[in-house]
């Protein structure tokens, strides 16, 4: 299925988890906070949820700024 | 001098850094370190692989307590999502709440952000909004929970300084809840002045991360924001239109 990661179109297999997006990333997992389709999903429902095709995934941390 | 109280939490410094702007970690740290700050500001970004460091390490090495924004908001919509992220991220429920109107001007909305902060206040969050140097803003924001406002001297790294003292007066008299000076500081006096004003505190980025040598700029700050608070505490004198003798006029 293809699904959006931080504005890039990628192809994952079925089943794909968050936790598994966010790993495609980075390793890190402090710091970190993922939304899916505009929804905030916590951190310890990341395993355990799956994504859907045409999925928005957003992974977002902390920057210099403000 | 004395505390600053925000939502129950004590600061001893009355200066609350950002962090854009500096040209590398290290510059920051070290400006961090000279400011003396407790509380600093972080945005909020697509996470990017090939960085390296982060100004979250910047921040917990210095133990300063990290102050997510929602800079690069124009809806409260996006402003509500980027605050959950980061209270997500970070594992704080405080948020500058920043929404802006246009990339011009970055003055904030001020529709948006009262939207926004009426969801976030009933979502939890401890909500500080920067806002424009409107009385009647501040106040409705502190009726709806903001636990700060957060009035803009002059709009976002534009160093000009204080433009309405007259408004900024009117906030202070009016506010139980703190009032912090956000955005157009450009040099030390400025600070100051924000603080004889009766400011509980200043937040400022670019004076400093843009200054030419940070770090010094970054004593100064220090160094205004306690004179003025003195200076507030202490009571000046009223202006005269004329000259008062200091010494007895008699020989």
């Amino acid at each position: 299925m293809r699904v959006t990661i931080n504005g890039d179109a990628r192809e994952v297999p079925d089943g794909t988890t968050v936790a598994q997006a966010v790993r495609i990333l980075t390793g890190v997992t402090t710091g970190v906070a993922v939304a899916v389709n505009d929804e905030v999903v916590t951190r310890g429902t990341w395993e355990t949820t799956p994504l859907r095709d045409s999925d928005r995934v957003e992974v977002l941390t902390a920057v210099q700024g403000g | 001098m004395d505390d600053l109280i925000i939502a129950g939490e004590k600061f001893t410094s009355r200066l609350i850094m950002g962090t854009g702007g500096a040209p590398s970690l290290e510059v920051l740290d070290q400006a961090l370190v000279a400011s003396g700050t407790e509380l600093t500001t972080v945005a909020m970004r697509r996470l990017d692989p090939a960085a390296r460091g982060s100004v979250l390490d910047v921040l917990r090495r210095r133990d300063i307590k990290v102050l997510p924004n929602t800079a690069g908001c124009f809806t409260a919509g996006d402003a509500v999502l980027t605050a959950r992220l980061a209270r997500e991220a970070l594992g704080t429920d405080w948020v500058k709440l920043e929404v802006i109107s246009d990339e011009r001007t970055l003055l904030p909305d001020p529709i948006e952000t009262f939207d926004a902060a009426e969801r976030l206040v009933a979502d939890g969050f401890v909500v500080l909004p920067y806002i424009g140097d409107d009385p009647a803003l501040a106040r409705r924001l502190e009726q709806a929970g903001c636990a700060a406002v957060m009035p803009l001297g002059a709009p976002i790294g534009s160093g000009l300084g204080i433009r309405n003292p007259h408004n900024i007066e009117l906030i202070v008299e009016a506010a139980s809840v703190p009032v912090i000076l956000d955005a157009g500081i450009g040099t030390a006096s400025d600070a100051a002045l924000a603080m004889e004003l009766g400011c509980d505190a200043v937040l400022l980025a670019t004076a400093v991360t843009r200054a030419q040598r940070p770090d010094l700029m970054a004593t100064a700050m220090r160094g205004a924001v306690q004179a003025g608070r003195l200076a507030r505490l202490a009571g000046r004198i009223p202006r005269r239109r004329y000259a008062e003798a200091s010494s007895p006029m008699t020989p």
